[in-house]
C-alpha cells in the first residue's frame, strides 16, 4: 500500500545526515524525488501529445521532402548511442556520489554533461543539414513542423539536463568533500534517464518506423 | 506571535514581507485577493453583455467588443477566478487539514502564485491596448490564425493560458507531493478530510491535463509567430486537431473547477449537520472515479463535428457513466443532512444550494450526453444555462460558501450572518432569474455568442428577465464586498472553533500561527478534532492537555524574493512574442533576457539557504 506509517517506513532511514531538512515522509520517498516522479508523469502526457501529433502529421506535408528522404539513420544511431551511454555515466556518477569518491563523482558528472552536449551537437548538425541541404525549414511543410516541435522539445529537455549537470559539477568543485548531495544527484538522474527513455521512443517512432 | 525568527533582514509586515513570503497561508490570501479582483473584471464583462442583450437590436456595444467580452468573461472566470480561488483554499488549508507545518516546497509555492499573477495581468493588459482576445475561451482553430486575427489579441490568449498553465502545473506537483508525503503521523489516506481528497484528485487532473493544452498552445503560437501550419488546412493541418487537444484538456478542466467545490461542500455540510459525512469512503471512490472518467469524455463537446456513430456512442456512454459517481455524491450529501441537527449558517445555505443547483446543471448535462439531443442543443443558450448551473450554481456557490465557512479561521473574525444571508438570497435568486430562462431561450433557438437579435424572434421577454437577474447578482456581489470589509474591520471575534468543526484546522488559533502546529498532531480518527472533543456517544470530553511545546524545534523556511524574479523572467519570455512589430532583435532580445533571468534566479534560488 501507498500508505505507510512515517516512522515505520524503510526508505526514510536512508535520509542523509548532512541534509538539514530530511523529514521522514509518509511514503518514505524524499519530497524532491517524489515531485520529480510527478513531473515525469506530466511529461509523459507532454511527449505523448507531441508524438501523437507527429504520427498524425508526418505524411501530410503538401510539398517539400518526406520523412524517408531526409533522415540519416547512421548519424542518428550514433547520437542515440551517445545519449544512452550518458545514462550509464549518470548511474556511475550517482554510485560514486554515494560511495563518497569525490574525483570519480565529478568525472562521471562531467561525462554526463559532455554526453548531453555531444547529443545536442548532433541535433544541431541534423537540423542545420535539414534546413540548408534539404530545404526543410520549420514552416516548409507540416511534417517538418511536427518533427521540429517534437525533437526540439526533447532537445530543450536535454539542454535543461546539461545545465543541471553543470550546476551539480560546479557546486561539487566549489564545496568539495562537504557536498555529496545524493538525493539531488539522484533526482537529476531520474530526470536524465527519463529524457533518455523518451529519446528511445522518439528514435523508434520517428526514425525507425520509416522502414516499417 | 510566533516564537520563532527568520534570519536578519526580513520583516514580518509591509509590502516586502508579502512579496518575499513563502508562508502557504499568506500565499493563500494572495491567491484569494487576486482571484476576487479578477472576478470583478470578469463580472463587469458579464454585466456589459447582459446589458447589450436586454433589448433586441441594441447597440450599446459593437459586435467586436461583444466577442471580446464573451472570450474574456469565460477565460477570466475559469483561469483567473475559480481556479485561483480554489488554489487559495488548497494553499491555506491543505497543510492545516493534514497536520503539516507547510507545503512540500514553500518557495515553489510562491513561484506558482507570482507566475499566476503575471499571467493574469498579461491576459488583462489586452484591454489596455484594445486588442482583446475575441475567439471564445476555447479559441477554436482556424479563427485564431494570423490571417483571421492579425492583431495580438490571440497572442494575449495563448500566452496568458500558457503562463497560467505553468503556474497551475507547478502548484499541482507541489500539492500532490504535500498531500501524499507530508501527512501527520496516523493520518492514513482514508483518514484525510474529504476536501484534501478532492484537492488530491484535482492535482492529478491538472498534472495530466495541462501538458496537452501546453502543446496545443505551443503549436498555435508557432502557427502565429513562425508560419507553421498545424491548424491551417491549406498546409495539411487539421482544424479539428485543436478541438481534440483543447477538450482533452478542457473536459478534465471542468472537473478541476468542480471537485474543489465538492470537497468544500462536503466539509460544510458535515459540520453544519453535526454528523460525519455520509459514506465518506464512497465519496472518496466517487471523486477518483470522476477524475478517471473525466479523461474519457472530452469528445462530447464535439458531437456535431461528425466523428461517426462509434465515437459518438462511446463518448456518449462514458458521459452517461460519469453521472453515476456524481449521483452517488448527491445522495451522500442529502444523507449527510438527513437526521442532522442542521444549523442554517450562511455557509450551510451556500452548500445546500450547491447540491440543488449542481444537480440541476447535472441533469441538463445528462441530456447533452445523448448525441441526437446534443445536436439540437449545441451552440444554443441551453448549453449556456447548463454550464452556468454547474460552474456558477455549483463551483462558485461552493467557493463562496467556503469563504463564509473559513473566513473566521483566516481573519479571526466572523462574517456578518444577517448580511450574509441577504447576500446569499440575492445571489441565489439573481442566479436563477439569470440562467433559468436561458433554457427557454435555448430551446427557442437562440444561439450563443450573438451580440444582438431581431425583435420578432420571441426572445425579448426572457432576455430582459435574464438581464434583470444579472443585476440582482451584481447587487449580491456588492453586498458581499461590503460584508467582507465590514467583517474584517468590525466582525465578531471568532475564537478557535466557531462552527464546532470536525477537522484539525479548528484546533488552531484564528488566525493560525506562522508555524501552524506547535506540536505535529498524531491522528487516530477521520474527523480527528471532533473525536478529541466528543466521545462516541456524543458527550463532550475534556480536551487532552496540549503536549509540551519546545519553540526551538520550529524551523520556518526563509522568505525569498527569487520566486517573483523568476516569474518575471517567464513573463518576459512570453512578452517577446508580442514584440516583432518593433523588430525581431527586440523581440528575441526580450525573450532571451527573460530566459537568462530565469536561469540566473534559478541558480540564486538553488544556492539560497531555504
Amino acid at each position: 500500500m501507498l500508505d505507510t506509517h512515517p516512522t515505520g517506513s524503510a526508505g526514510a532511514a536512508h535520509a542523509e545526515a548532512h541534509e538539514a531538512h530530511a523529514h521522514p515522509t509518509n511514503t518514505g520517498v524524499d519530497n524532491r524525488k517524489f515531485a520529480m516522479w510527478t513531473l515525469i508523469a506530466s511529461e509523459c502526457f507532454l511527449f505523448g501529445t507531441l508524438i501523437g501529433n507527429y504520427l498524425i502529421h508526418k505524411n501530410r506535408g503538401i510539398d517539400g521532402p518526406k520523412p524517408h528522404e531526409v533522415y540519416q539513420i547512421d548519424i542518428t544511431t550514433l547520437s542515440t548511442f551517445d545519449l544512452l551511454m550518458s545514462s550509464v555515466a549518470m548511474v556511475l556518477a550517482l554510485y560514486y556520489c554515494n560511495a563518497r569518491r569525490l574525483r570519480l563523482f565529478q568525472f562521471w558528472t562531467a561525462i554526463v554533461a559532455v554526453g548531453g552536449l555531444i547529443f545536442l551537437g548532433f541535433q544541431y548538425f541534423e537540423f542545420s543539414h535539414f534546413v540548408l541541404k534539404e530545404d526543410l525549414g520549420l514552416s516548409r511543410n507540416i511534417f517538418a513542423s511536427s518533427f521540429y516541435l517534437l525533437t526540439g522539445c526533447h532537445g530543450a529537455h536535454v539542454t535543461v539536463g546539461v545545465i543541471w549537470m553543470l550546476a551539480i559539477l560546479t557546486t561539487s568543485l566549489i564545496k568539495g568533500e562537504k557536498w555529496f548531495n545524493s538525493t539531488m544527484v539522484e533526482v537529476a538522474g531520474l530526470y536524465w534517464h527519463f529524457v533518455d527513455v523518451v529519446w528511445i521512443i522518439i528514435f523508434t517512432v520517428v526514425y525507425l518506423f520509416v522502414y516499417v | 506571535m510566533s516564537a520563532t525568527t527568520h534570519s536578519a533582514g526580513y520583516s514580518k509586515t509591509g509590502i516586502w514581507s508579502w512579496i518575499t513570503t513563502v508562508d502557504h497561508k499568506r500565499i493563500g490570501i494572495l491567491y484569494a485577493v487576486s482571484a476576487l479582483l479578477f472576478m470583478v473584471i470578469a463580472g463587469i464583462d458579464a454585466l456589459l453583455m447582459r446589458t447589450q442583450l436586454a433589448m433586441p437590436n441594441n447597440d450599446i456595444i459593437s459586435a467586436e467588443t461583444y466577442n471580446g467580452l464573451v472570450t474574456m468573461h469565460g477565460t477570466s472566470m475559469i483561469f483567473l477566478f475559480i481556479m485561483p480561488l480554489s488554489a487559495a483554499f488548497f494553499n491555506y488549508f491543505t497543510p492545516l487539514l493534514i497536520g503539516a507545518p507547510d507545503v512540500a516546497f514553500p518557495r515553489l509555492n510562491a513561484l506558482s502564485f507570482w507566475i499566476f499573477l503575471f499571467g493574469g495581468l498579461l491576459l488583462n493588459s489586452s484591454y489596455l491596448i484594445g486588442q482583446v482576445p475575441s475567439v471564445g475561451w476555447f479559441a477554436y482553430a482556424n479563427l485564431t490564425l494570423k490571417q483571421y486575427n492579425p492583431t495580438h489579441s490571440v497572442d494575449f490568449w495563448v500566452w496568458g493560458i500558457q503562463i497560467l498553465g505553468l503556474a497551475s502545473l507547478i502548484a499541482a506537483i507541489n500539492f500532490f507531493t504535500t498531500i501524499l508525503n507530508m501527512r501527520a503521523p496516523g493520518m492514513t489516506l482514508l483518514k484525510m478530510p474529504i476536501f484534501v481528497w478532492t484537492t488530491l484528485v484535482t492535482q492529478v487532473l491538472l498534472i495530466l491535463a495541462l501538458p496537452v493544452i501546453t502543446v496545443a498552445c505551443v503549436m498555435l503560437s508557432f502557427d502565429r509567430a513562425f508560419g507553421t501550419g498545424f491548424f491551417d488546412p491549406g498546409a495539411g493541418g487539421y482544424v479539428l486537431m485543436w478541438e481534440h487537444l483543447f477538450w482533452v484538456f478542457g473536459h478534465p478542466e471542468v472537473y478541476i473547477l468542480i471537485l474543489p467545490g465538492m470537497g468544500i461542500v462536503s466539509e460544510i455540510l458535515a459540520t453544519a449537520s453535526r454528523k460525519p459525512l455520509f459514506g465518506y469512503t464512497v465519496m472518496v471512490y466517487s471523486s477518483c472515479a470522476i477524475g478517471f472518467l473525466g479523461f474519457a469524455v472530452w469528445a462530447h463537446h464535439m458531437f456535431t463535428v461528425g466523428m461517426g456513430p462509434w465515437a459518438n456512442a462511446l463518448f456518449s456512454a462514458a458521459t452517461m457513466l460519469i453521472a453515476v459517481p456524481t449521483g452517488v455524491k448527491i445522495f451522500n450529501w442529502i444523507s449527510t443532512l438527513w437526521g442532522g441537527k442542521i444549523r442554517f449558517t450562511t455557509a450551510a445555505l451556500y452548500a445546500i444550494s450547491f447540491v440543488a443547483m449542481f444537480t440541476f446543471g447535472g441533469l441538463s448535462g445528462i441530456m447533452h450526453s445523448s448525441p441526437p439531443i446534443d445536436t439540437q442543443h449545441h451552440d444554443s443558450y441551453f448549453v449556456v444555462a447548463h454550464f452556468h448551473y454547474v460552474l456558477y450554481g455549483g463551483a462558485v456557490m461552493a467557493l463562496f460558501g467556503g469563504i463564509y465557512y473559513w473566513f473566521p479561521k483566516v481573519t479571526g473574525r466572523l462574517m456578518n450572518e444577517t448580511l450574509g444571508k441577504i447576500q446569499f438570497w440575492l445571489y441565489m435568486i439573481g442566479f436563477n432569474v439569470t440562467f433559468f430562462p436561458m433554457h427557454f431561450l435555448g430551446v427557442q433557438g437562440m444561439p450563443r455568442r450573438i451580440y444582438t437579435y431581431a425583435p420578432d424572434q420571441g426572445w425579448n421577454l426572457w432576455n430582459l428577465v435574464c438581464t434583470g437577474g444579472a443585476y440582482l447578482t451584481a447587487l449580491g456581489a456588492f453586498l458581499f464586498a461590503v460584508n467582507f470589509f465590514w467583517s474584517l474591520w468590525k466582525g465578531k471575534i471568532a475564537g478557535n472553533d466557531p462552527w464546532d468543526g470536525r477537522t484539525l484546522e479548528w484546533s488552531l488559533p484564528s488566525p493560525p500561527l506562522e508555524h501552524n502546529f506547535d506540536v505535529i498532531p498524531t491522528v487516530t480518527h477521520l474527523d480527528e478534532w471532533w473525536h478529541r472533543k466528543y466521545s462516541e456517544d456524543g458527550k463532550r470530553k475534556v480536551l487532552a492537555p496540549a503536549p509540551k511545546f519546545d519553540p526551538s524545534t520550529i524551523h520556518l523556511p526563509n522568505p525569498s524574493f527569487w520566486p517573483i524574479v523568476l516569474a518575471f523572467g517567464i513573463l518576459m519570455i512570453g512578452t517577446g512574442f508580442f514584440l516583432p512589430d518593433f523588430g525581431n532583435a527586440i523581440a528575441i532580445g526580450t525573450s532571451v533576457t527573460g530566459a537568462l533571468i530565469v536561469l540566473g534566479s534559478g541558480f540564486a534560488w538553488a544556492y539560497e539557504k531555504p
